[in-house]
């Protein structure tokens, strides 16, 4: 018998807009109208802002751990530009910029790496949810979501984001297995940004993309350039047609990179070459929009100028907000664990004692005897 | 009002749940046509059909994450894991997310999701079929675990936990699947999650145990002249710890039997607590009868490890004489 080909098959790398600023008019018409791409643009700088203040209260102390988002706003806001405002957005920590455009409010993503829970306390008009901290697991919940909402007859998807360094965990290939043979709506958008950590893509993934590990399940896969908004927004259109009208899961990997360090806590100088961090210091997205908007005559010095400030006026008010945000009460450690607060939690709660003489009453006396003794 | 097995009330309590509310789905491994390995889900896959009796992937973290998703969106799921001895790889999914995310988002988001899960041993399955992990589900803040050893308590306690709004974690004793039979009522009932049951009063010693091993509980009880008073926990988390206190201060004397392997087993955090609560009341030593501290040895061995009628009855009469 001749050998025959069990599968021929090939994924598509998307740019529109490269770092030299040639544009494909073919792909790129009418996928942005020029007003949005103004909108688009001024909401990167300010997200960008916030990385610059942020990392400015965690050094003075102001503020835990935080993972700045720099170099990769193009991703996550093109994904959210283009999703329905009920669609859920299922995220992990580096999408800020799509999760503001979605009008989450920057004070609670402040709130949540100032300590306080309440910054996941996200209003469901917002359809995110919370920060996924654990890496790689939130697909799963994204995959249940969307499942839900397909289960109920609502035109409802799902896009969930991750890292290259997700794509390694175990739960992210059981995602895309329950999406692809159940055929739930959900779009798995993958922020190549080529390190975890310290932990180059080539330890996770030694195939020529990331893109094609949704191969393996059956999911159709796209590859684009991250930092190119109008390549994400082609991408997603393309894969919310699929799951939303089709109930067919999508894999987009963007290739991006994390100019910033992994968080605060990271010194990247460590593990990766300056030239490496000055050739993608050349593709920012944010410069690309930039040179985009002012070859149009959309954009101008002055302009930026003024959008700075605004940028500068916007990252500080929400700072002040969420500082002047009161400590959560004491009693909220417990007052959250259940619906109906079991009675040992709530004796906990009353009393701040875990000791059994402590906490029952009918035993202060011997505690008062004790104490004199 | 039927007579029937564990298998058949928890089977029922299924059926009435799903046909009130349509927010309930089941999900798991052979839970459709097959009906699960153990039958529990039979005939639901033709009763509710493929959307709501869905056969997953082979993947327990995945039908763990995707019901919390499912829960987060405004469903009921009960997925079941096959074996107690599967749940690890969907540790992380419960313990990292389901049990956390009320508290993590101030019940902005909750996971209202029963994971069915046949637990313990003495049915001569293979290895990793036959273990007993509740404790380590209640010491994980945020979840509910329950694990009925009566066809009555199986329907009640299920109901009640399908319509909690947090992340249940029920056990079902797999040695009584259909070890005996019960009356259960066809009306709708529930239990309520949290509350012990004393199966038969006594004066002079107490024993609490849970799940399969209430039943060697009985046998030794019936053995024995003492008076002996027996409480199911039913839950073991949260706990019935008035239930407990009551009886022990009244017997003064307590056995505390499980499967599960002594050492952190949920009979340690049982102990400590009659110590701080009846320490005056106490007459001898608390005693554990428990699984050993050795990994569940294959089924040629297994009756040796489990805690039978013979090791309960040494126990009521060492603590006796004591």
């Amino acid at each position: 018998m001749p050998i025959t080909k069990a599968l021929e098959t090939h994924i598509d790398h998307i740019s529109i807009l490269d770092e030299h600023g040639s544009f494909d008019e073919a792909l790129g018409k009418d996928l942005i109208p020029d007003e949005d791409l103004l909108k688009l643009y001024q909401h990167m700088v300010i997200c960008r802002k916030l990385d610059e203040i942020a990392f400015k209260l965690q050094r003075s102390g102001r503020m835990g751990t935080f993972p700045q988002n720099m170099g990769q706003e193009a991703t996550s806001l093109g994904a959210a530009y283009m999703l329905d405002d009920t669609d859920w957005m299922v995220t992990c920590y580096r999408e800020n910029c799509g999760l503001f455009w979605r009008g989450l409010p920057m004070e609670k993503i402040l709130q949540h790496w100032m300590g306080d829970e309440r910054g996941n306390q996200i209003d469901r008009e917002h359809y995110c949810t919370p920060i996924a901290v654990p890496i790689g697991t939130q697909m799963l919940h994204a995959t249940g979501l969307a499942w839900g909402a397909k289960y109920r007859g609502e035109s409802q998807i799902a896009c969930t984001f991750f890292g290259d360094g997700a794509t390694s965990e175990g739960d992210f290939h059981e995602a895309m297995n329950f999406a692809a043979n159940l055929d739930i709506p959900v779009v798995f958008f993958c922020q190549n940004n080529q390190w975890a950590i310290s932990v180059p893509t080539s330890i996770q993934c030694s195939a020529p993309t990331v893109a094609q590990r949704g191969m393996a399940y059956g999911v159709e896969c796209l590859q684009c350039d991250g930092n190119d908004i109008f390549a994400v927004a082609w991408c997603m259109k393309k894969a919310i047609d699929s799951a939303r009208n089709h109930n067919r899961p999508v894999f987009i990997e963007a290739v991006t990179y994390r100019l910033g360090d992994h968080t605060t806590a990271d010194d990247a100088r460590r593990y990766r070459d300056d030239e490496e961090v000055a050739l993608w210091q050349s593709r920012d997205p944010l410069k690309r929009m930039r040179a985009f908007l002012e070859g149009k005559g959309m954009w101008n010095d002055a302009q930026q100028v003024e959008l700075d400030e605004h940028a500068e006026a916007t990252v500080t008010a929400a700072v002040e907000r969420a500082e002047s945000i009161e400590t959560p009460s004491r009693d909220d450690i417990f007052n959250w664990t259940f619906a109906d607060i079991p009675e040992q939690i709530a004796t906990q709660r009353d009393t701040m004692r875990t000791t059994s003489i402590g906490q029952d009453p009918s035993q202060i006396a011997s505690e008062q005897a004790t104490t004199k003794a | 009002m039927a007579n029937l097995t564990l298998v058949q009330a928890i089977n029922l309590a299924l059926v009435q749940e799903m046909e009130k509310d349509e927010r309930v789905m089941i999900l798991g491994e052979d839970v459709g046509l097959n009906g699960g390995v153990f039958r529990v889900t039979e005939g639901l896959f033709n009763r509710f059909g493929g959307d709501r009796v869905i056969d997953t992937p082979l993947a327990e973290s995945g039908i763990i994450g995707t019901s919390i998703g499912l829960a987060m969106s405004g469903q009921r799921p009960v997925p079941e894991i096959q074996f107690e001895g599967f749940l690890g790889p969907a540790y992380d999914q419960i313990c990292s997310h389901a049990a956390r995310m009320r508290t993590r988002t101030r019940s902005a988001f909750t996971v209202p999701m029963t994971i069915r899960v046949p637990v313990g041993g003495g049915i001569h399955a293979p290895e990793l079929h036959s273990d007993s992990p509740e404790a380590i589900y209640a010491h994980q803040p945020g979840l509910k675990v329950v694990m009925p050893a009566s066809p009555y308590d199986a329907k009640g306690l299920l109901i009640s936990a399908i319509r909690d709004p947090d992340p249940v974690i029920f056990f079902e004793p797999k040695r009584i699947y259909r070890a005996f039979r019960e009356e259960v009522p066809e009306d709708e009932y529930t239990v309520p999650i949290g509350k012990a049951r004393t199966v038969c009063e006594g004066e002079e010693l107490t024993i609490v145990s849970w799940g399969a091993s209430v039943v060697q509980c009985m046998q030794a009880i019936e053995r024995s002249n003492d008076s002996i008073e027996l409480i199911d926990l039913r839950t073991i988390y949260p706990i019935d710890m008035d239930a407990i206190e009551a009886s022990v201060k009244k017997t003064g004397r307590c056995v505390i039997v499980h499967e599960a392997p002594r050492t952190s087993g949920f009979g340690a955090e049982i102990a400590t607590q009659i110590m701080e609560r009846c320490f005056l009341h106490l007459e001898a030593p608390i005693q554990r009868v428990a699984g050993f501290d050795t990994i569940m040895p294959y089924y040629k061995l297994e009756t040796e490890y489990l805690p039978d009628a013979d090791r309960i009855e040494k126990a009521i009469n060492e603590i006796r004489a004591y």
